[in-house]
């Protein structure tokens, strides 16, 4: 893995994927070390985000590294009319490795095409997050102990949402059964579901949380967004439904977690933060040890 | 055959290429890939012509030119069935089918907005993930452009 960027999940096999999660471990045991001292990280956000950045950041705080870069684009040569191109020429001079942000799809992809140093994807507009899929895994791994034969429940934003994507996309190497609840509107779209269906996976789709809930081993919930409806009277008539409450955990598999990716509106009642099977703030801290095992890979460190 | 020798006798060209089997929708396309339209030889074409086979078809024939395979892909995106016709002399000299190529670089936008191909110096790149009902999925952005969204550069 060493030198090659991580734009999409797709880029690294199943064993590298692996690798990356067994490393992660290391970190998890023993978060800081100095490994990264004689490194310069870039990290360059051309549109804000508070929990990726910062992981991002602290992974490499605690790694001894040094950070350059920005966390917005409005005070930068961008805002000047600069290309990506240039700006990712110049800012490879000054750094062994650019993490970036970019709202503009296929930014990443582009960026290591032209990068003589590693890219990391922190999110490429609609497309691919695949930091994200690595804390996922690593967050499933952790709590079930293994990632094959599991049951698997993606409740929420089916259509929009890049997690459950590249997540889906990733755990077609594991034998996953999928529960797929969602509204009608934000289904799963038929590009992503093609990768089950190639693999000869078993997925059942609902409209009603209650239904998927008792078969699962993770419950990965994810937000509804208002502007995704072309009918709000639809959204008002839906958004309650697929809000997940203590009582709802009550007679569910002594294994299950709940998964989100962060922010929470309001999907998960405060009252689940409690319950052993809310796994949603670890699953945040997992980001920063792979974070760490992933830069630590590029870099050749590990 | 039959029938196109019968064509061929109505507007006969003594040298060059004739493009046979167009979708009638799909003339004025292959014209523009192929900048035809800017070209100085003879240009002869008709649409809507009976096609037994293929129904409503469109005919395109040039003068004095041979196209590279490279120029054939680009056909096969708005023509899959299309059948390139050389001439010599009057006479047939090579018949073949279009074939879509497994990916294709610069000819057609990527239809999404936000993809980077439409931000910076960079040329759209695809993998044709089907050649009958033409899909390409964008080497950058990921997302798929079809047929109804297909544009030419």
């Amino acid at each position: 893995m060493k030198n090659k960027s991580l734009v999409s999940i797709n880029d690294y096999s199943k064993e590298e994927q692996l690798k990356i999660l067994e490393i992660a471990k290391g970190f998890e045991k023993n978060p800081v070390q100095d490994i990264l001292k004689d490194h310069v990280i870039a990290s360059l956000f051309f549109e804000p985000s508070t929990r990726t950045r910062l992981s991002f950041e602290s992974a490499v705080s605690r790694l001894g590294g040094k950070i350059i870069g920005f966390s917005e684009a409005s005070n930068t040569s961008v805002k000047k009319g600069e290309s990506l191109r240039d700006t990712i020429l110049t800012i490879a001079n000054y750094s062994d490795l650019i993490i970036m942000r970019n709202p503009i799809e296929g930014s990443a992809r582009f960026a290591s095409e032209i990068s003589p140093v590693p890219i990391i994807n922190a999110g490429d507009g609609a497309n691919q997050h695949p930091t994200q899929t690595l804390l996922d895994l690593y967050s499933i791994i952790k709590t079930q102990g293994t990632l094959d034969n599991l049951h698997v429940a993606f409740v929420g934003d089916l259509k929009y949402g890049r997690t459950v994507h590249s997540l889906v996309i990733a755990l077609c190497n594991y034998n996953t059964t999928f529960h797929l609840v969602s509204p009608l509107e934000l289904k799963l779209p038929s590009s992503v579901k093609m990768y089950i269906k190639e693999r000869k996976l078993a997925y059942h789709q609902y409209t009603e949380l209650e239904d998927a809930i008792p078969s699962a081993d993770v419950l990965y919930m994810t937000r509804i967004q208002k502007e995704r409806f072309s009918d709000p009277l639809e959204f008002e008539r839906i958004k309650n439904s697929y809000i997940l409450s203590n009582n709802m955990l009550d007679n569910t598999k002594e294994n299950i977690k709940v998964l989100h990716p962060l922010p929470r509106v309001n999907e998960i009642n405060i009252n689940v933060d409690t319950n052993p099977k809310a796994y949603y703030f670890e699953q945040a801290l997992n980001g920063v040890f792979v974070r760490q095992a992933l830069m630590a890979s590029i870099l050749g460190l590990s | 055959m039959n029938e196109s020798i019968k064509q061929l006798k109505v507007s006969a060209i003594e040298n060059g290429t004739v493009i046979d089997h167009i979708p009638a929708l799909a003339v004025f396309q292959v014209i523009r890939i192929l900048k035809l339209d800017k070209f100085d030889n003879m240009v002869l074409f008709g649409t809507n012509l009976e096609s037994k086979k293929y129904g409503k078809k469109g005919i395109i024939k040039v003068s004095n030119k041979f196209f590279a395979d490279e120029d054939l892909n680009k056909i096969s995106l708005a023509a899959p069935h299309a059948t390139i016709i050389e001439i010599h002399d009057y006479k047939v000299t090579s018949k073949k089918v279009v074939e879509t190529p497994e990916q294709i670089k610069g000819i057609v936008k990527c239809f999404n907005p936000n993809c980077v191909t439409n931000h910076e110096h960079v040329s759209a790149r695809f993998d044709v993930l089907d050649k009958e009902d033409i899909r390409l999925k964008c080497h950058y952005c990921e997302k798929i452009t079809v047929k109804n969204n297909m544009e030419f550069k």
